[in-house]
């Protein structure tokens, strides 16, 4: 998968976590799902658990810190999707 | 301080009627709300009826709460109570859009157990070795105060917040602690009420209690009997009910239409003595909590010209028509009018109170008494306390000035409140 198939399939896991949805259309790897989409950061967690389950992959502690932008995000996908 | 309080703004999602008009309009038809459940007899439960609202879970989204809210919300309790509580507010003519907190305005928002199809999510994953997978919703909605907290969340209220629990008295006592809030100076605007999902979990215990009404499964609408000869066991219910109460000086400053006065109210407990245990009343915690009431209301017992009982359709009906009599001194031809929601919508134990109040309220602005359904048995030993014209089976149009409302519950807990019409 390209970074871009990720980016397009990642927007709709954020789809249930943003209720502006016109923030969506301009998602990018620089957007910061807290600061630009207004994303809660309890809702991190649930992004995570639904990106797992997307994915068939897992993401431990440690890479989920990480995801606070969309190319993070991508970065871990594609990190444990290759393992 | 001694603030008057009155009611501003209502809302209920009953078994017979969802919202104000349909509700009011099922109450003066006699509506019942009582339907057989297919998955209650392939539980091989003993009773195989309900009352549940006729609710679209999807209203909920965007008029009610956000998208993301909406998203991943499981609890019915919590659904049901939020929209009773939004439709009581916006009821009120007050703002659901608000950017700092309201100071002056709290909650007191019942509620039984958290909603236990939500819970065996938790307990099936936890078992499973999955608990990171449960996500971060599973918390705010499985603990008991999840209802009060999305409601003031939604809303921004920023007084005290208060989830009560007190079994089947829940609802008239979270409508007995925001007037008492408000009547001492706490808030000037209180939301409350209360809410109940019935759940198979929860309704398999009351089944195994051997409480409930089994006689009747092929006839949903007349499996509620309270006061009849042929009554056996009540009907679990389902739903919300919630009332906006405000001190009257900010009601009237804002020109708010009021609803109906609460004159006061009393809360007590018969300590699991003389006669009363978890689940059976202490008669004399019965009697001095309506004495307490009136009191507490300024009211004489001559007074009251209905009451709306607990009346479950159990064997409890003739005592508590005997503990009113007794509080009240008034028997036969003399006994006020009495009525029992429960005959319509069944018991929704911890949104009872709240519901059969939001009733009470509407039968005092309309001026009408609803009737008792499926009362064409009715016990003897019922009519050797009140007399039979007291306890109406059509509609009445009655002018009426003060209502009793009372409610008691499992642990002897009990609650009374008298509403009047406003002058």
């Amino acid at each position: 998968m390209t970074r871009q198939d990720i980016l397009d399939e990642l927007k709709k896991v954020l789809a249930p976590y943003t209720n502006d949805k016109t923030l969506l259309e301009g998602v990018n790897e620089q957007t910061d799902l807290l600061k630009d989409l207004k994303i809660n950061s309890a809702n991190l967690v649930d992004i995570i658990i639904d990106a797992e389950s997307k994915y068939n992959i897992e993401i431990d502690y440690d890479a989920a810190e990480k995801m606070t932008t969309v190319a993070n995000c991508i970065d871990v996908i594609q990190e444990r999707m290759a393992q | 301080m001694n603030k008057r309080v009155v009611i501003t703004g209502m809302g209920v999602v009953s078994p017979n009627g969802v919202g104000i008009p349909a509700f009011l309009e099922a109450l003066q038809a006699g509506k019942s709300g009582i339907e057989f459940v297919p998955l209650y007899e392939e539980l091989k439960f003993s009773c195989h009826v309900a009352g549940r609202p006729d609710f679209v879970w999807e209203e909920l989204q965007g008029n009610y709460i956000s998208d993301v809210t909406f998203y991943g919300l499981k609890g019915t309790n919590i659904g049901y109570g939020i929209r009773a509580a939004l439709d009581a507010w916006r009821d009120a003519g007050l703002s659901t859009d608000n950017d700092e907190p309201l100071w002056h305005a709290g909650l007191v928002f019942g509620n039984s157990t958290a909603d236990t199809e939500a819970m065996r999510n938790v307990i099936t994953r936890v078992d499973n070795k999955e608990a990171k997978k449960l996500g971060s919703r599973v918390v705010e909605q499985t603990m008991n105060s999840g209802v009060s907290a999305y409601i003031s969340g939604r809303l921004g209220l920023g007084n005290r917040i208060i989830t009560n629990s007190s079994a089947c008295a829940t609802g008239s006592q979270a409508i007995l602690m925001a007037y008492e809030y408000i009547k001492n100076g706490y808030a000037t605007t209180m939301l409350t009420g209360s809410c109940e999902h019935v759940d198979t979990y929860v309704y398999g215990a009351f089944d195994s209690m051997r409480v409930l009404s089994r006689k009747f499964n092929n006839e949903p609408e007349r499996a509620s009997r309270p006061m009849s000869l042929t009554a056996g066991g009540f009907v679990p219910g389902s739903g919300a009910g919630a009332m906006v109460l405000e001190e009257l000086e900010t009601a009237l400053a804002r020109g708010a239409t009021i609803y109906a006065e609460v004159l006061g109210g009393a809360t007590n407990n018969g300590g699991q003595r003389q006669g009363g245990t978890m689940t059976a009343a202490n008669p004399q915690g019965v009697i001095r909590c309506i004495n307490d009431a009136l009191t507490s209301s300024n009211v004489q017992a001559d007074q009251v010209d209905l009451i709306s009982g607990h009346l479950t359709a159990t064997y409890a009906d003739k005592a508590e028509l005997n503990y009113w009599a007794t509080a009240l001194n008034r028997r036969g031809d003399n006994y006020p009018y009495v009525n029992s929601l429960k005959s319509m919508i069944g018991h929704c134990l911890s949104a009872a109170g709240s519901i059969e109040s939001v009733a009470a309220v509407l039968q005092l602005k309309e001026q009408f008494i609803h009737p008792n359904i499926n009362l064409e048995d009715i016990d003897p030993g019922v009519t050797e306390i009140a007399g039979i014209e007291k306890i109406p089976v059509t509609t009445l149009k009655k002018d009426i000035n003060i209502v009793a409302k009372a409610n008691f519950g499992f642990g002897d807990v009990n609650a009374c409140l008298l509403f009047s019409k406003y002058k």
